[in-house]
């Protein structure tokens, strides 16, 4: 079975340069230069793969990356595995292992070959009629499906590679290297643009580079000798920057791309090592040009896919630039010239090509009467019926086409081959030029979508613009290019092309067979399995819009997305319906063109860096200190203390009661603190809280609530008159940004009249909290000559001071309830300040707690957490906090919203406190909160929001939102848990102190 | 992905930039003689236009400046941008 079938050597095929690589466990032979589809090609290997659906053997169709069956496994087993890869686009080298996807336990004996027997019963939309019913069945169904589809497997350890982004700026971007591409960029370049070539493939060139045609020339040379030339003049231009192996996934509005350029997967794997595998280039062009090149459509008939048959373009890509023959009997499948300038290029390599069928009644051009010279038997009006062959091809049976194309007539022939090219005429890729949002219009003579209305600055030249030959392609290419760049003359003003005119071509979308349709397999989509009959099934079950038949027959849904097969699809599609292709559109090409690794999309693992920490400046202290940490936005928060092994709750509690007893300090640096001055700055605090502040005297602290236009709770915290036209704001910890925000957005565009100005100050100060009954004595140690007494320095005051020569701010504000200091020192500073606290703070036990006791001991006295009480739903009224709402002011944010009909409800949601009948039940937060067991189903009245274990109490306490819960004092109610039913009654939300006695202690 | 020209700093990438939803709707002088069908119009409806829509949007991750922009929602091609309390361009 094993041969070789390298027929000449090609300069692209390095022949002195043997390598070894292996294809489902067995070694092969190849050459530097090949991939893996031309080295398989040259060892006789065909059979690759396996369908999706009705596991029909599968062998390699294309040569680039539209190839929709050889799709491979990269060395699997290893951490460098990939599925899901085109055996086209894989450049072999030594040591590669491949391989088959789909098929268990090999690729030559199948099990799942079996659905292709069962097909008649896997009609389209198979999967969503049978296994929807009955729903409690899907299960079951899912691990047969799962198992029997089998697309490729994952890597199960780390990718060893690197990845990388990489911004770029150009003023021309050419993507295509074929000869359009390679003319604009040498233009662009050259007129002082600076320009990007990329390329999907490693050489230059395109399709046109192994065309040898002979009569196809410039300046009296073939085209392909002509373009070798050019490439080589390009390589030196400056201002000219080319990427191959280089392909473009996406292409979004205003000229930003997507590009993946591969960098080692070429490599040996020993060479891959510490070097970026992939890079995602990310382009903003000012002008784009697309020089996407068009596709080989295939032809649809009878079993048009058995290993063997392959595009007629691709037959010759492998003879010309690989040097491998795809068969030793071949034949080729025709509407257009394409299939003859392949034959020939066979025939004159020495390669037996037996026989050319032509839909057509005859074409005029050189091409073919050099065929017919040659000897090759051409059998025009005839088209395949059926072939044969099960894990290759065999034969091919022919019959006479009907004038009208529709049916066949006379006696069958067979044809004896292994291999057939089959050529249905040219697709222009226009996939990225959709993507960027412009769009196509259907050209009825040529049978194809046409670029037609540009979103961005761009220019689609070439055969994606529906130019096929070079005389074309060179004449509009360089009146675009004199267009878009803006230019007067071009090198190509004086080239001299000669090209063989003749381009007849007859299309028919579904060639007919003598059986009947239902008993034939006329592939549209190879890799998703969709015959032509699925798609007319489609039609006579209802489905009308293209997008419904697509997903409904999984047309054009692969990893291919449908790059071979779409264009058919909507020609039978329209046949059968009875419109014009025009008038049904397209399907929408998305992202990404060809698919992309993960580790491209993401880009450079930085680890830790990633998501950003926030630390503040005592942290190495607490991590001295043994401190759990909990996660607060970006911030990395003290939680606890635990000494001796104390669990969590153990360590809140005895943080929990030392604040009480004696004293505690708490790292309060990450509070958001927001500068403001300006003359207006009283004013504008009056319109954002929703209380009053004209009159708060210079060195006066205030609590502040904000909200939001819709009057729920935005925000809160204590904001301080530093002097006439100065406050410091604080925020929550986690609002910090949004606040600064949302007052950025207020004084911006509705009071710019307000002369006001706000700076974040947050990472500025750093700021140590002093509480409990002896916080006083050890403020008094660290700085003596501050008078601490109640008359100069009372609840809710500021004062400037200094400890040694660290000035420093002190307010005296309290989150706990105890008789409590904020200290605020600049930021570098913040850890000296730290341990003279713990120093001074020493004979009274001073005891450092984490943000788990900060909650608890303000939960003791009721006062919320924005964002823990509150969810967006809650106004101050609903919080139980009307005190804080100023009457007098005429308007401030949210105010009005106050007085509407919802917010005025009474049954609203209203914040209570919640007692356990048995004190030591603490409640789970977000509990459910009922008041009647019996009913069905059972109204939910709220839930708990805050809950905790008090140690000062000695009983559990808990804060909860309940509907109508204001006046529901005293009141019995329910939280059902998975096991019991708590008992609760409804509380003050104040448990302790409730005279504010130790505040002004 | 939009490359927009804040009228401060010049053409950036839209990831700069956040969206402030509809432009030019003033926040009522006098909010306590609104109705409340007034204000809730005032404080829940807004347009969603296929087409050219006025919009706010502010340079969040650059200068901070809020501005305005006049954008074709259906091809997102932006139109005209004008910084805020400027008139807007006539259609
Ligand atoms: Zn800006």
């Amino acid at each position: 079975m094993t041969k070789n079938l390298r027929v000449k050597s090609s300069e692209y095929i390095d022949e002195t340069n043997r390598i070894s690589f292996k294809f489902n466990g067995k070694t092969y032979h190849g050459f530097k230069g090949d991939t893996l589809a031309s080295a398989l090609l040259a060892n006789n290997v065909h059979l690759v793969g396996r369908s999706f659906k009705y596991h029909r053997p599968r062998g390699i169709m294309t040569s680039g990356s539209e190839e929709p069956n050889a799709i491979v496994q990269i060395n699997p087993g290893t951490n460098r595995t990939e599925p899901n890869v085109r055996a086209t686009e894989v450049e072999i080298y030594e040591g590669l292992e491949a391989s088959s996807q789909n098929c268990w336990p090999s690729v030559e004996f199948d099990i799942g070959g079996i659905n292709n027997f069962l097909s008649p019963f896997l009609p389209a939309g198979f999967y969503y009629k049978t296994f929807m019913w009955p729903a409690s069945f899907w299960e079951k169904y899912e691990f047969f499906i799962r198992h029997s589809a089998g697309l490729g497997k994952s890597p199960t350890s780390s990718d060893p590679d690197i990845y990388d982004h990489r911004n770029v700026h150009c003023d021309v971007l050419v993507i295509g290297a074929g000869i359009s591409g390679i003319l604009a960029a040498k233009n662009a370049a050259k007129n002082n643009f600076k320009t990007l070539l990329v390329d999907e493939k490693n050489e230059l060139g395109g399709s046109t580079i192994y065309e040898n045609n002979e009569f196809n020339k410039i300046d009296n040379i073939t085209s392909s000798e002509w373009l070798k030339k050019e490439i080589e003049e390009i390589k030196g231009i400056k201002n000219l920057e080319i990427k191959t192996r280089t392909s473009v996934a996406a292409y979004h509005q205003y000229n930003y791309l997507l590009a993946r350029e591969n960098l080692t997967d070429h490599l040996e794997t020993n060479d891959k090592t510490n070097k970026i595998r992939q890079r995602l280039l990310k382009i903003r062009a000012k002008k784009v040009i697309l020089a996407t090149g068009a596709l080989e459509r295939p032809l649809i008939f009878n079993n048009n896919d058995r290993p063997g048959i392959m595009l007629s373009s691709a037959v010759k890509k492998y003879s010309e630039f690989y040097g491998v023959a795809c068969g030793s009997k071949n034949v080729f499948f025709a509407n257009n010239d394409s299939a003859y300038e392949s034959a020939l290029s066979l025939y004159n390599k020495g390669i037996n090509v037996d026989a050319i069928i032509d839909i057509r009644d005859q074409s005029e051009s050189k091409i073919v009467k050099k065929v017919e010279e040659a000897g090759i038997k051409i059998y025009w009006s005839h088209t395949i019926v059926d072939t044969a062959g099960y894990k290759r091809l065999k034969s091919v049976s022919i019959m006479k086409l009907s004038n009208d194309g529709t049916s066949v007539t006379g006696s069958k022939i067979s044809i004896s081959c292994d291999c057939l090219g089959v050529a249905g005429g040219w697709t222009p890729a226009v996939h990225l030029y959709t993507q960027s949002g412009s769009k196509l219009k259907f050209d009825e003579e040529k049978q194809i979508f046409l670029p037609n209305q540009n979103t961005s600055n761009q220019i689609s030249v070439g055969s994606c613009s529906g130019d096929f030959k070079i005389d074309q392609i060179i004449k509009n290419l360089n009146q675009k290019l004199k267009d878009t760049l803006n230019i007067k003359e071009t090198d190509l003003d004086n080239i001299k092309v000669e090209i063989d005119q003749e381009n007849s071509k007859r299309n028919i979308w579904l060639l007919p067979s003598d059986k009947h349709l239902g008993k034939t397999k006329p592939f549209v989509d190879y890799q998703n399995d969709a015959t032509a009959k699925d798609i007319k099934l489609a039609l006579r079950e209802g489905f009308r819009s293209i997008e419904h038949v697509k997903r409904y027959t999984t047309t054009g849904m692969g990893t291919d997305q449908g790059k071979l097969g779409n264009m058919h699809a909507l020609g039978i599609i329209a046949d059968t319906a009875g419109v014009k292709m025009g008038e049904l559109g397209t399907t929408t090409f998305r992202p990404p063109y060809t698919p992309l690794t993960f580790g491209t999309i993401v880009g450079r693992n930085v680890g830790k860096f990633f998501d950003i920490f926030r630390r503040t400046p005592m942290n190495d202290w607490h991590i001295e200190n043994k401190a759990e940490f909990e996660n607060v936005g970006q911030w990395k928060r003290a939680w606890y203390y635990p000494i001796n092994g104390e669990t969590m709750h153990q360590a809140v509690q005895r943080e929990s009661k030392a604040a009480r007893e004696s004293a505690g300090i708490l790292d309060a640096s990450t509070l958001g603190k927001i500068d403001i001055q300006g003359s207006d700055a009283s004013e504008f605090l009056n319109r954002v809280y929703t209380n009053a502040w004209s009159k708060l005297a210079i060195g006066k602290c205030r609590y502040g609530l904000m909200l939001n236009e819709d009057g729920m709770v935005y925000d809160d915290g204590v904001t301080t008159r530093l002097g006439e036209n100065h406050y410091i704001m604080t925020t929550t910890t986690g609002g910090a940004a949004n606040v600064l925000g949302k007052l950025e957005d207020y004084l911006q565009t509705e009071w710019p009249e307000l002369d006001v100005y706000l700076t974040s100050v947050t990472d500025h100060y750093a700021t140590a909290s002093l509480c409990g009954p002896n916080s006083k004595k050890i403020l008094k140690k660290i700085i003596p000559d501050l008078d601490l007494s109640d008359e100069n320095f009372p609840h809710m005051t500021f004062k400037e001071a200094n400890i040694g020569h660290i000035q420093c701010r002190i307010m005296r504000i309290s989150f706990t309830g105890e008789h409590s200091y904020e200290i605020n020192v600049q930021a570098s500073y913040g850890k000296d300040l730290w341990e003279k606290c713990m120093e001074a703070g020493q004979e009274f036990n001073i005891t450092p707690y984490g943000t788990e006791t900060m909650h608890l001991l303000r939960a003791e006295k009721g006062f919320i957490i924005v964002g823990q009480d509150t969810d967006g739903t809650m106004t101050p009224i609903d919080l139980q906090m009307d005190w804080i709402v100023s009457k007098k002011k005429y308007d401030f944010i949210g105010k009005r919203s106050l007085y509407r009909s919802d917010t005025m409800r009474e049954d609203r949601k209203q914040l209570v406190g919640l007692l356990t009948d048995d004190p030591n039940i603490v409640l789970e937060e977000g509990a459910q909160i009922v008041s009647e067991l019996n009913k069905s189903p059972i109204e939910m009245l709220g839930h708990v929001t805050s809950s905790y274990f008090s140690p000062n109490l000695n009983k559990s306490i808990a804060l909860a939102v309940v509907r109508g819960g204001k006046d529901m004092m005293g009141k019995k109610l329910f939280v059902p848990m998975e096991n019991r039913n708590i008992n609760v009654t409804v509380a003050n939300p104040v448990f302790y102190d409730s005279t504010n006695e130790r505040l002004n202690a | 992905m939009f490359l927009i020209n804040c009228p401060y700093c010049g053409e950036r990438d839209q990831q700069e930039f956040k969206a402030g939803g509809e432009a030019h709707i003033e926040r009522p002088k006098q909010p306590t003689e609104l109705s409340d069908d007034e204000w809730a119009e005032y404080l829940f409806m807004r347009k969603n236009i296929k087409g050219v829509q006025f919009e706010r949007w502010n340079h969040a991750h650059g200068c901070r400046k809020w501005f305005n922009m006049v954008r074709d929602t259906s091809n997102d091609e932006i139109k005209a941008i004008y910084k805020m309390g400027e008139k807007p361009p006539s259609q």
